[in-house]
């Protein structure tokens, strides 16, 4: 630049205006490097933001996968429905609108705030959801305070549906919002605060292939979170459908069999583990949590003490009774001692200073009439001679103290006590005495109702034991099939064998049951026509002494079992009852034959219903064959005929020659001539000539 | 005729400032439109155009009319500028909880704006007169009393930004008035106390200033308030990269993210379209068009002609390195405008003024 050198007068100091043009160069500089700093170095790193800014994700959400039974009947449904988000706008207070939406949306305040606060943490693009299921005049108030709320936003999705009155509550589980428990732990660290996640039942389980995978659609949004542009959308993928194993007929049969008894039903097919019913009672309504459970509705179900969120056909771990003489028949009779024990029964035994007792006075009593009586004290002389060790053993070896492995969440172990258990568990000595209790599956024997339909169901198909399972497993992708077992190890499916002789023995004991009889324990469950075998189990809440001086209430009665099957040998079905607090083992015996004729009854009518089985049909015959004409009264009708017919599957085909041999000479020909069809049924002398060649 | 009109023309005009500053104002009245595309300002840039031409205008105006009529005016003016100050606080338009504007006819104006250019002229004509002499004490506290009374009135106002663009008149005229070194630290000490112990008071600012203040250094302190604008800013500028976005293609700017982006943060929205090369290439103009300034102020005839035009360079190059400043994240956000760029009328009429008058010395520098 050219700096003018100026003389007239008073002016300007030169070396002062040169110091500002250096202070302005350097702050030119200053502000360049600034730039640099932003636009040069940090280029990349603002680019990420200034995108982060103007893209938001409205999430698309993926319809969970149904629910059908074996036979590919819907159980749980979805149905559209709105949720109304809440946009956080960064330079927007939403504070002071919470009191409006809570009004309009009818939703409480503080719980509103607490949701907002939940979300605190999540980045600022990410919408919170704060009212599921959204009403049609919700949904209008959304609609006409767009410009006061544009922070409100909906999204149509699906939801679920789940069947009326809890029916398979137990199995289906419910969806809920995933709670922040559940967030810290590693099989949820892919979900996100808000996203809908199965509890409980196949919901739970299986919620990874129900899920699906959200989709969401990007669009071009300004600092007030309006939609200005949009960049494109990755498509939900709809969750897996699956097909359970469950059998809606006998589900309802079984759910309708233990109406509101405290208890539950398993129905399960031994051959495969398929389990057709599982019932528990009391249930739960699952479309009560698919929004957001009502708090007292929540806590009315968390202490009723019946606990209705208890699956107890996996979860009630109780004393099984007399059911566990099954097993220890299996014991005795493999180890050689019950074949030739012989007892007589004059209401009890009591060989170390304690007597027990035994319900009847049975008289004599061997293995053959033990079961069908549950003789007590058979079975304490069996036990003794056993020990607990040989019992423990067998009874471990068949499934006891063990989870079956089926694929529901929460399946509990039951117990199995031992010689080694106690002095782990307790200090000390196993006395003989105890294993009296053991042998009649008190003390402290512990079982699943899915334990003992496994575990009888198992004997009874000479010790084939499945492992039980919901799911049929050929849907599931191999790796999850694989997750899945490792996650739930249980006994699984062993193969025990027991000898024929054996098996026949306990199996025609088991059939003895439900026959009508002296001491018989379940002949009110009888069933005409239908092979139900079964055994029944009590099991005392308190000791005889100690219940003679109570009060007896409801809940000091004794808790009782039925395990039936049919066919007695290799069944296609067992069925486990449990009815707590129930008095009398006959009454869930009573039940277990429902479920039972209801599954025979469906079978029968299906083998009627269904196409013939399409098996290459025989080869016709040629038959010949004599009659003489149906109802021929007088001797002048009553003419022998004689022909050849071809017969197959459906009867006769055709009439291969005239009839022939008719004497009289056949003027008149008989009236049945041309209907030959039955004729020779009628006449039961058809003879095989030769067969028909054909094709 | 006087001499000094014949001697005047306008072949003396500084025609290369004007082209210098036209191109800014090109510049300004472009990103004006493409920052008000998509929002309720649009339109802003024919306003921002009238206001330059009317700029223009006031700007010849100016330059016609002798400086040294204007210094003899100015403590005339001084007192207007007092009252109408006093008369802001006290009628003012209410926006945004501060009183800042008259309502004269249709028009809005800021008269703490051109309050500017007199203290400008108030200041000159204050060290000009001392005659270059060593400055006593008392000249110092007198040209702080010059200074101080308008800038109080402003800032109970409150306006603080424009409050401070008092200060660089002040030291301007301090530095090239003849203040020595000695007294120049014993200054710059005795403002530091000040300053540390206006800030520690709590009393004088209010808690928003503060955070305001201090939020540049950390945005993510204050994410909702002043911090938003600055990350918003500073995502503007640097998203912008080397070449930008494109014109009306910031998505900063056309997403309303970034906060008034035709005013305060129009220099913000201009790196965002057009990246480090276009901002640099406004910082040039800038620097060019300062060293044009202080040229002229070096050829002015007369002390006071160079003291007018310094003044000016200081608040110019105070409210350049302010601005940029905030904008990049090295200023707190205060609200005072880029000059030439910035849309606003009061602004451009200052900036327009300040530079007739600056004219007008340049085509005086050889009369006398």
């Amino acid at each position: 630049m050219n700096f003018e050198r100026v003389t007239r007068g008073e002016k300007l100091s030169t070396v002062k205006a040169t110091a500002v043009q250096y202070a302005i160069l350097a702050l030119m500089l200053a502000l360049t490097a600034g730039l640099w700093r932003l636009q040069v170095l940090g280029a990349e790193n603002f680019k990420a933001l200034a995108e982060q800014n103007r893209i938001r994700k409205v999430p698309v959400l993926a319809a969970r996968g149904k629910l059908f039974d074996r036979e590919n009947r819907l159980i749980v449904d979805n149905y559209p429905s709105v949720s109304c988000f809440l946009v956080r706008e960064q330079n927007r207070n939403v504070d002071a609108d919470l009191p409006l939406i809570a009004r309009g949306l009818h939703l409480d305040v503080e719980q509103l705030r607490a949701t907002l606060r939940r979300f605190r943490a999540a980045p600022g693009y990410q919408p919170i959801p704060i009212k599921q299921d959204v009403t049609a005049d919700e949904q209008a108030f959304i609609e006409a305070h767009r410009n006061e709320l544009p922070e409100l936003e909906t999204i149509e999705g699906e939801r679920r549906l789940y069947p009326r009155d809890g029916f398979a509550s137990h199995v289906i589980g419910y969806v809920g919002e995933v709670s922040e428990e559940d967030l810290n732990q590693t099989r949820y660290a892919a979900y996100e605060p808000g996203d809908v996640v199965g509890k409980g039942g196949i919901e739970e389980m299986y919620d990874q292939l129900l899920r699906g995978q959200d989709g969401s659609r990007d669009v071009i949004v300004d600092s007030h979170g309006r939609e200005v542009g949009y960049l494109g959308t990755q498509h939900a993928q709809p969750g897996k459908e699956l097909r359970l194993t469950i059998d809606n007929d006998l589900q309802r049969a079984a759910e309708l069999a233990l109406g509101n008894r405290n208890g539950a039903i398993v129905a399960m097919d031994p051959r495969n583990g398929e389990i057709l019913a599982l019932v528990s009672r009391p249930s739960f309504d699952p479309n009560a949590f698919a929004v957001r459970i009502d708090r007292s509705e929540w806590n009315k179900l968390i202490t009723d003490p019946d606990h209705p969120l208890m699956n107890k056909a996996i979860q009630a771990q109780l004393a099984p009774g007399s059911t566990f003489k099954i097993l220890m028949s299996v014991a005795g009779l493999q180890e050689g001692i019950a074949q030739d024990l012989k007892v007589t029964c004059s209401g009890g035994w009591g060989p170390y200073g304690f007597y027990h007792h035994c319900d009847e006075k049975h008289g004599a009593v061997d293995i053959h009439n033990a079961i069908p009586f549950s003789c007590d004290t058979y079975f304490y002389q069996l036990g003794d001679r056993l020990g607990i060790n040989k019992i423990a053993q067998y009874a471990t070896q068949f499934g006891y103290g063990q989870k079956t492995g089926i694929d529901l969440p929460g399946e509990q172990a039951g117990l199995m006590p031992s010689a080694q258990w106690l002095m782990k568990n307790y200090h000390r000595r196993w006395y003989p005495d105890e294993t009296l209790d053991v042998a009649i599956g008190q003390g402290a024997v512990e079982a699943t109702p899915l334990q003992l339909a496994r575990i009888i169901g198992g004997i009874a198909s000479g010790g084939h034991l499945v492992r039980p399972h919901l799911v049929f497993p050929d849907q599931l992708p191999a790796e999850f099939r694989k997750d899945l077992l490792e996650t739930l190890p249980g006994s699984g499916e062993v193969n025990i064998p027991i000898d024929p002789e054996n098996w026949n023995v306990i199996t025609d004991g088991m059939a003895e049951v439900t026959q009508p009889g002296y001491f018989h324990t379940a002949g009110s469950a009888h069933l005409e026509g239908i092979d139900l075998a079964g055994k029944t189990g009590t099991a005392q809440l308190m000791s005889h002494e100690a219940l003679g001086r109570t009060n007896k209430g409801h809940n000091t009665r004794p808790n009782v079992w039925f395990v039936g099957l049919t066919p007695r040998r290799n069944p296609e079905l067992v069925v486990a009852v449990l009815w707590q607090n129930g008095e009398f083992s006959y009454y869930p015996a009573r039940l277990g034959a429902r479920v039972v004729s209801a599954y025979v009854e469906k079978q029968r009518r299906l083998a009627h219903n269904l196409m013939p089985p399409k098996t290459p049909a025989a080869r016709p015959v040629e038959v010949g064959a004599v009659w003489t004409t149906p109802g021929a009264t007088t001797a002048d009708t009553a003419r022998l005929h004689a022909g050849r017919f071809f017969v197959g599957d459906a009867g006769v085909i055709s009439q291969s020659r005239a009839a022939s041999l008719s004497r009289p000479a056949s003027k008149l020909a008989s009236p049945m001539q041309g209907r030959q069809t039955h004729l020779p049924s009628q006449l039961g002398i058809a003879v095989p000539i030769k067969p028909w060649k054909a094709n | 005729m006087s001499p000094g009109r014949r001697l005047m023309s306008f072949r003396d005009f500084d025609w290369a400032l004007l082209g210098m500053v036209t191109l800014l104002c090109t510049i300004s009245v472009l990103e004006i439109y493409s920052a008000t595309l998509h929002t309720k300002y649009i339109g802003f840039h024919t306003k921002q155009i009238y206001w330059i031409a009317g700029g223009v205008i006031a700007m010849f105006i100016f330059s016609k009319i002798d400086y040294h009529k204007l210094i003899d005016w100015v403590p005339w003016a001084f007192g207007v500028s007092l009252v109408s100050l006093v008369a802001v606080k006290l009628v003012g338009t209410k926006v945004l909880g501060a009183r800042r504007w008259v309502k004269i006819g249709p028009m809005h104006f800021q008269p703490s704006e051109w309050v500017k250019l007199i203290l400008i002229l108030a200041v000159a004509r204050y060290f000009a007169n001392l005659g270059g002499r060593s400055l006593t004490w008392k000249d110092i506290a007198k040209s702080f009393a010059l200074v101080g009374l308008p800038m109080m009135l402003v800032l109970v106002q409150p306006d603080m930004g424009t409050a401070l663009t008092y200060t660089p008149i002040l030291i301007a005229g301090l530095f090239l008035g003849g203040i020595n070194l000695r007294q120049g630290l014993i200054l710059m000490i005795c403002g530091s106390f000040l300053i540390a112990g206006v800030w520690t008071s709590g009393k004088i600012l209010k808690p928003y200033q503060k955070a305001r203040l201090t939020s540049f250094i950390n945005p993510d302190d204050d994410p909702k308030g002043s911090g938003y604008q600055i990350r918003q800013s500073l995502i503007a500028v640097g998203s912008g990269g080397v070449w930008g976005k494109g014109a009306a293609k910031g998505t900063q700017t056309q997403g309303d993210f970034l906060p008034i982006p035709h005013a305060d943060f129009i220099f913000a929205a201009f790196s965002e379209e057009h990246g480090f090369v276009g901002a640099v290439f406004v910082l040039l103009l800038y620097f060019f068009i300062l060293m044009r300034l202080i040229q002229n102020a070096q050829t002015a005839a007369d002390l006071p002609g160079s003291l007018i035009i310094m003044g000016i360079v200081a608040v110019l190059t105070f409210q350049i390195a302010v601005n940029v400043g905030m904008v990049i994240g090295f200023m707190p956000v205060t609200g005072i405008p880029l000059p030439l760029m910035s849309y606003g009328g009061s602004s451009v009429l200052f900036t327009f003024l300040a530079l007739g008058v600056a004219m007008n010395i340049r085509m005086r520098r050889f009369v006398n």
